[in-house]
């Protein structure tokens, strides 16, 4: 077999954003890099996601992840640049800010409860979030709606074209010389000789390290090389409209306009790991609040709607751990696998080049969090 | 470029394109009567800016789309003709108030 000819010196499992985040990372030090991927029936979540490179109130309840997210977030510029001179793909990542609007007093109440929880919170990076009344709003957003009673601005919040990114990140993979393995998940992973000896359906390879970033399937993967990963994948469903004339020129949590005009509302969330169908009564809820915040939307064509998984840790928070049991095993799953790529690629990939994660950079995310005997 | 097969007694209907009128047959879709005139084009694409111009003529290609009464990207070629209807071609991205 091709692999067993050939050493690798690390093996990353998973195709998605997370993985070829790292993997690009590992190939840039010099590295040989082997992907396994599933095939294209797998749930392939960095395809459905909303694009966001966001911060505002992220790492509420554990500070170094707001850290982890304005460190990614700070990188994420040179990231696209290095990406794009790579490629010759522009990822149209834009950091004008990104605003969170309310609908309603109590709306008003709750996020400016969680914004005084979060500058409260000790320990973590203190950026600026600015609380916004409505007039101020209209300065910088002027088509919204009269519903709009108020909100929150941060300005370190961006978006990109994730689609971009994926395809991006894959053809530097390949200029790399990275072996790219689709149609290839991994059934078992063993030790021989120092090298990890990987399962698949098709055959055995070899490789001197390797990094689990297989999304939700990390929590089957993990036990494999003495780690836990513990998930709670969510459903999210996301509305696209025909594309205009650029009108928003600031992203949301809920609601932007992509590069080539497209306006994407998303941001629903509930508990599942099946992806087919779509909840119309969400997709309803979700479009009058689109409609509420910015009327005109009311005149657009929606031509697509889809639903896809969430990775998600049970916590919320990302996963970072390397194995005692299996040392060169890491492990690395989160939510915000676009957020972060640039953090995982630059990073958490020098760290595994380095055989070594470096406790005070992601030692709070290691998944020791969950042992409550140990925490306790 | 497109001729019609014969030359019917058909009521005529008055649209205007892009301001100018424009003598259409009742029964006409907006895309036959411009394709009748001899419109080359009736769009250019929101990302290229490449011309478009009708095509599958039964609503399946979306390459047709035009403003018509003051709303964007509609399918002209699922829309019949009515006297007075303002078509207007389109040039890249729809604009949101239209």
């Amino acid at each position: 077999m091709a692999g067993l000819s050939r050493s690798h010196d690390v093996a990353v499992v998973g195709g998605g954003l997370v993985g070829a985040a790292i993997a690009y990372g590992i190939a840039r030090a010099g590295r040989r890099v082997l992907l396994f991927d599933e095939g294209d029936m797998a749930v392939r979540a960095s395809r459905g996601n909303f694009a966001l490179v966001w911060v505002q109130t992220k790492g509420l309840g554990l500070p170094d992840y707001a850290r982890w997210t304005v460190h990614s977030s700070n990188s994420w510029a040179t990231f696209a640049t290095e990406l794009a001179s790579e490629t010759g793909i522009d990822l149209h990542f834009q950091r004008p800010g990104g605003f969170h609007l309310c609908l309603s007093e109590q709306e008003l109440e709750a996020r400016k409860q969680i914004i005084t929880r979060f500058h409260n919170q000790r320990g973590g990076t203190d950026y600026r979030i600015d609380f916004l009344e409505r007039d101020d709003i209209a300065k910088m957003l002027p088509d919204i709606g009269p519903d709009v009673v108020g909100g929150s601005y941060c300005p370190l919040d961006g978006h990109v074209n994730s689609l971009k990114l994926f395809r991006a990140l894959h053809l530097a993979l390949s200029r790399l010389g990275v072996t790219y393995l689709p149609n290839h998940p991994v059934t078992a992973i063993g030790r021989r000789g120092g090298q990890f000896e990987i399962s698949t359906p098709h055959g055995t390879h070899d490789a001197g390290k390797i990094v689990l970033a297989a999304g939700n399937a990390n929590q089957a993967l993990a036990p494999m090389v003495g780690l836990v990963a513990p998930m709670k994948p969510e459903r999210g469903q996301i509305i696209v409209t025909e594309r205009v004339d650029p009108f928003l020129h600031f992203p949301l949590g809920t609601l932007r306009q992509t590069d080539e005009g497209t306006v994407m509302i998303g941001d629903s969330r509930e508990d599942g790991h099946d992806p087919s169908g779509s909840n119309i009564a969400i997709n309803s809820v979700m479009a009058n609040r689109a409609v509420r915040m910015f009327p005109k939307l009311a005149r657009l064509n929606v031509v697509r709607c889809w639903r896809a998984i969430r990775v998600m840790p049970q916590d919320g928070f990302p996963i970072y751990d390397q194995s005692e049991s299996h040392p060169g095993a890491f492990l690395a799953t989160c939510h915000s696998g676009v957020t972060l790529a640039a953090a995982h690629a630059g990073t958490l990939a020098r760290m595994i080049v380095d055989g070594r994660l470096d406790e005070a950079e992601v030692g709070a995310f290691s998944a020791r969090r969950f042992d409550v005997q140990a925490v306790a | 470029m497109f001729k019609r097969l014969r030359e019917n007694p058909v009521e005529a209907v008055t649209i205007t394109v892009d301001g100018s009128a424009l003598k259409a047959r009742a029964g006409d879709t907006v895309a036959a009567a411009l394709l009748a005139h001899g419109v080359s084009h009736v769009r250019t694409t929101p990302v290229s800016g490449a011309p478009r111009a009708p095509y599958c003529l039964m609503g399946v290609c979306f390459d047709c789309l035009v403003t018509i009464d003051g709303v964007g990207n509609r399918q002209a070629c699922l829309e019949p003709v009515r006297d007075g209807m303002r078509v207007e071609t389109q040039h890249g991205k729809r604009k949101i108030g239209s």
